[in-house]
């Protein structure tokens, strides 16, 4: 009974150990391989659209509705002590330094991390990594170099709009459906906002862009059993990926205020 | 049973050679000290029955996969004693064609064969173009350039797979079993391209299989591979005519022999070992 239990304990800690040690094998590989030649430009502007201009409509309404709900549940809160003229304040702090990072990335690993592990899962278990390596192509060099590279530049961007976009969804809800002050909610907005939460957020957009896309890429390149393995393969893309962004999430926060 | 070595490709002159190669994954020891050696332009088939490491090997010999130990080189270069950048230049000596063909899905069959020339850099469109047309070609293939590989059958994805290995004109080509499970014709007609290739391109070439004709058709010299050695390596005339009861077994495609009791045995002892 103890040791099956100390048995599964282990097991947990083993997957864990395994999983970070490949992130951080492959995080290597893709240092040693990204500045080398060839660039294949054409594909890094391929992984950004897929990364970047796809996930538009789905980080534009993840913002717009944290936004909106935000207002919503803040106003009724601060209407009880008299502080209404504070929401602006909050939207627009916990947006830019929290919740448009973290929410974008959530919703962006599930969208494009699974899709990375599918594809490059796949391609392992139909020996097309190995055929890549024979044709003396690094994979690493040409499958996960591209799509780190367009994850990192596309989550901040992702996310500048989704700061106004969830800011404007505020607005809409406090002004338009509560009745609050429109001049009040805007000055509130902004006096209490400094650049630095800004770039903040958006430091954390990217470094979740290298954490989601690595990950995902890292569990795809060692996948293995056939069909099966692709499924799981997937799925613990975007488990290990979004629990690796709310870690570091914590991490970074404490690191960077 | 012992590894009869042959002359054909005295060890200085070897265009591929490994050394000792031995390879276990978990418990299952797959290579157990492999020991070949190929002679620049010379032909070797690896034949064995199912699940005796043959395309492990065959990985080996490329360096897909790292042995636990023993060496393997080319012209004279120990894969494993270079770096990966070196270690990918070597590559370009070979061509490979897999088992299914492994073409890339997310291309044509146009940009899979133009792949690894246009990798280079150093080839006009128009090269590459000619170049496209001569190998499909040279596998009996023209007009299918614009298909995708889903759209292809066994046989077409298997040839088209040889077209890409042999685009950039490789020194060394290795076949990782062109032809199992495909009908008894496209069987024949994947041993006549693989002699074309030959013909034309003169490389050093490996091949897997488990086709006895096949492999007297295309090999100078057979080897057969089974508990992770080479068990036996001749020309093809003699390989046939061996008394080497292992080789006799699988030229005669028995079920009772030494290469069946050998394989009950090494079960039971996985068997026993996972117990």
């Amino acid at each position: 009974m103890i040791v099956g239990f100390l048995e599964a304990v282990g097991r947990v800690i083993l997957r864990f150990l395994e999983q970070l040690g490949r992130f951080f094998s492959m995080l290597g590989r893709i240092l040693v391989w990204a500045p080398r030649p060839p660039y294949d430009v054409h594909e890094w502007f391929r992984q950004m659209v897929r990364v970047g201009v796809d996930s538009i409509p789905l980080v534009f309404l993840t913002t717009l509705f944290t936004g909106m709900v935000l207002a919503l549940q803040t106003y009724t809160g601060f209407a009880r002590f008299n502080a209404q003229s504070l929401v602006g304040a909050v939207v627009a702090l916990s947006l830019t330094r929290e919740l448009a990072p973290v929410l974008s990335a959530l919703m962006v690993s599930g969208r494009v991390g699974s899709a990375m592990a599918a594809e490059i899962g796949s391609m392992r278990v139909t020996e097309q990594i190995d055929a890549l390596e024979a044709l003396a192509t690094e994979p690493v060099q040409y499958l996960v170099v591209p799509r780190v590279i367009a994850s990192i530049l596309m989550l901040p961007l992702l996310v500048v709009m989704g700061d106004v976009v969830g800011m404007y969804g505020g607005y809409f809800v406090a002004v338009q459906l509560l009745g609050a002050n429109p001049v009040t909610y805007y000055d509130s907005s902004f006096e209490y906002l400094d650049m630095e939460d800004f770039t903040v957020g958006l430091v954390k957009a990217a470094v979740f862009g290298l954490i989601l896309s690595v990950v995902a890429c890292a569990r795809g390149y060692h996948t293995e059993g056939g069909a099966e393995g692709v499924g799981r393969a997937t799925t613990q893309a975007v488990v290990v990926g979004s629990l690796a962004i709310l870690l570091a999430d914590f991490f970074l926060t404490r690191l960077l205020f | 049973m012992t590894a009869a070595s042959r002359p054909g490709a005295s060890t200085e002159s070897a265009k591929l050679r490994a050394r000792n190669l031995r390879k276990s994954f978990g418990s299952h020891v797959v290579l157990d000290g492999v020991d070949l050696s190929i002679a620049t332009g010379e032909s070797l088939v690896i034949v064995g029955p199912s699940g005796t490491g043959k395309s492990v090997l065959l990985k080996h010999l490329i360096a897909l996969l790292r042995p636990d130990s023993g060496e393997v080189f080319v012209d004279g270069q120990n894969f494993w004693e270079l770096d990966g950048v070196e270690r990918n230049e070597l590559r370009k000596k070979f061509g490979m064609a897999f088992q299914e063909g492994a073409l890339f899905d997310s291309m044509n069959v146009y940009d899979n064969i133009a792949f690894p020339l246009r990798r280079t850099g150093r080839h006009t469109a128009a090269d590459v173009r000619a170049r496209v047309e001569q190998c499909l070609e040279l596998v009996q293939l023209p007009d299918i350039a614009a298909k995708r590989p889903a759209e292809l059958s066994g046989g077409m994805r298997r040839r088209v797979g040889f077209a890409r290995a042999i685009a950039h004109q490789p020194e060394i080509l290795l076949f990782d079993e062109p032809n199992t499970g495909l009908d008894p014709i496209m069987t024949d007609i994947i041993a006549d391209v693989i002699l074309g290739i030959r013909r034309q391109m003169e490389p050093t070439i490996v091949t897997i299989t488990h086709h006895i004709p096949s492999a007297r058709k295309i090999g100078d010299r057979l080897a057969l591979l089974f508990g992770g050695r080479i068990l036996f390596d001749a020309p093809p005339e003699e390989f046939m005519s061996s008394n080497d009861p292992a080789v006799r077994q699988f030229v005669e495609g028995r079920a009772e022999g030494p290469l069946t009791v050998e394989s009950e045995r090494a079960r039971r002892t996985t068997i026993s070992e996972a117990r």
